[in-house]
């Protein structure tokens, strides 16, 4: 919190846009500008509009930059919109400057194109079914996307169920639209998920760290015994047990990681391991 | 009067075609400037200032898929789900190493058996389009396949 607070200070006070390799891995707030690789040794921000642009001239970073949710473009400056630690990913292959983002923590879903969520039914009509994923509107759904339906085969999809789907439009303008199947026309394990089950919430942040591939808390949760996960990007957790008992205390523990230390962590599962 | 109509044609007539072979070539530029200043005028723009914008070399991208390397959201532990379990290790291998996947296209019949099964077909298709006096020919051998009895087709003297 003291560090954020000094960061506050130090914008107010600077009012000046700071390097995005300065403040790696730091607190940004909304409003701030960044400096890219490139544009570092330039003028401050008062000049942007006949600043020029730097990027392509460095030979250093001659390649394009992307920004990731939390940042915006506006002109040729980095603004920030989120209040989190900026990250940043070196580029995959050959050049470019990488990716930028703000890993910020938040419970308010807004869809993304690409996004794998979990949604609820609320109602069918006519050809689409109405889905609500946690977004400010609901998204529609068309029967027709689902693996092997045709207009004569309709998908058995009742009001309540809950769907794994994917956007395929989701922008601030229009009704966000999912679907259940690739671009290849299968499902891949998207559809109507099974019966029973739990549905719980967490944070957005939360479900990305689950999602991690070197992360922990799934190893140790996929040793203890028999089960399943549906993990929503939009901060849903669907998860089912052989019994309701474990179930439950699956369903506490991945609420519980949100808080917990990683040895806080390491003595839950070893109590749950004797047990 | 007369001779003064005679050298004024109108441009519409001296426009056409067959009146172009006799014109002088300075006439001929004035009716071509004129031309082009009807088209030039009957042009739309949008008046509009030039745009200054510059190629931009950040992009936007809103999706976290892109910044971290995410797992596929489905999963199935210790047998719980096979289905699930063998959708996972599809999905998430894919993020690893795409080329390795490709190598290990999994054969249902091997090169030799699909050789070996067609080579006993020849005949049995063969039989089918063989006219009937042909089909003694086929013989089926010990194994039961049919094969087409090679014979030495000669010239045959006819009897009187």
């Amino acid at each position: 919190m003291a560090e954020a607070a000094a960061v506050v200070a130090e914008s107010l006070a600077g009012y000046r846009a700071r390097a995005a390799r300065a403040v790696l891995e730091q607190v940004v707030l909304p409003g701030e500008e960044l400096l890219l690789p490139g544009q570092e040794d330039g003028e401050g921000p008062g000049s942007a509009g006949e600043r020029p642009l730097r990027l392509n001239a460095g030979a250093r970073s001659g390649g394009r930059v992307v920004c990731g949710p939390g940042l915006r473009r506006c002109g040729d400056r980095l603004l920030v919109t989120k209040c989190g630690r900026l990250r940043h990913k070196e580029p995959g292959s050959g050049n470019g400057g990488g990716v930028y983002w703000v890993d910020s923590q938040q419970k308010r879903y807004v869809p993304v194109k690409g996004d794998h969520v979990i949604g609820i039914v609320t109602a069918k009509s006519g050809d689409i079914f109405k889905v609500d994923v946690g977004g400010s509107e609901p998204a529609s759904l068309s029967y027709l996307s689902f693996e092997g339906a045709t207009k004569r085969n309709r998908p058995n999809v009742q009001v309540g169920d809950l769907i794994y789907g994917q956007f395929v439009v989701a922008n601030k303008d229009m009704e966000p639209e999912m679907v259940c199947i690739d671009s290849c026309g299968r499902a891949n394990g998207m559809g109507v998920i099974g019966q029973d089950g739990l549905l719980f919430k967490v944070t957005l942040g939360l479900i990305r760290r689950l999602l991690a591939p070197d992360c922990e808390i799934l190893q140790e949760v996929g040793k203890l015994y028999p089960l399943e996960i549906v993990f929503g990007m939009n901060g849903r957790i669907w998860v089912k047990a052989k019994t309701i008992q474990q179930t439950l205390i699956l369903a506490n523990i991945l609420e519980a990681c949100e808080h917990m230390t990683a040895d806080q962590r390491k003595q839950i599962f070893s109590r749950l391991a004797e047990s | 009067m007369a001779a003064e109509r005679k050298t004024k044609l109108s441009k519409n007539l001296l426009r056409m075609k067959f009146m172009q072979r006799g014109l002088d070539s300075e006439t001929k530029k004035q009716l071509e400037e004129e031309e082009k200043k009807i088209i030039s005028e009957e042009h739309w723009y949008l008046d509009l200032p030039e745009l200054k914008e510059k190629e931009s070399f950040i992009i936007e991208e809103q999706s976290f898929l892109l910044c971290e390397d995410l797992l596929y959201g489905r999963m199935s532990f210790r047998g719980f789900n096979p289905e699930v379990e063998k959708l996972m290790l599809q999905m998430n291998a894919k993020n690893k190493a795409e080329e390795v996947e490709e190598e290990t296209v999994e054969l249902d019949v091997s090169d030799e058996e699909m050789a070996r099964r067609y080579e006993t077909l020849v005949g049995t298709i063969g039989k089918k389009f063989a006219k009937k006096r042909d089909r003694a020919n086929y013989e089926e051998d010990e194994n039961g396949d049919i094969k087409p009895v090679k014979t030495k087709k000669m010239f045959l003297k006819p009897q009187d």
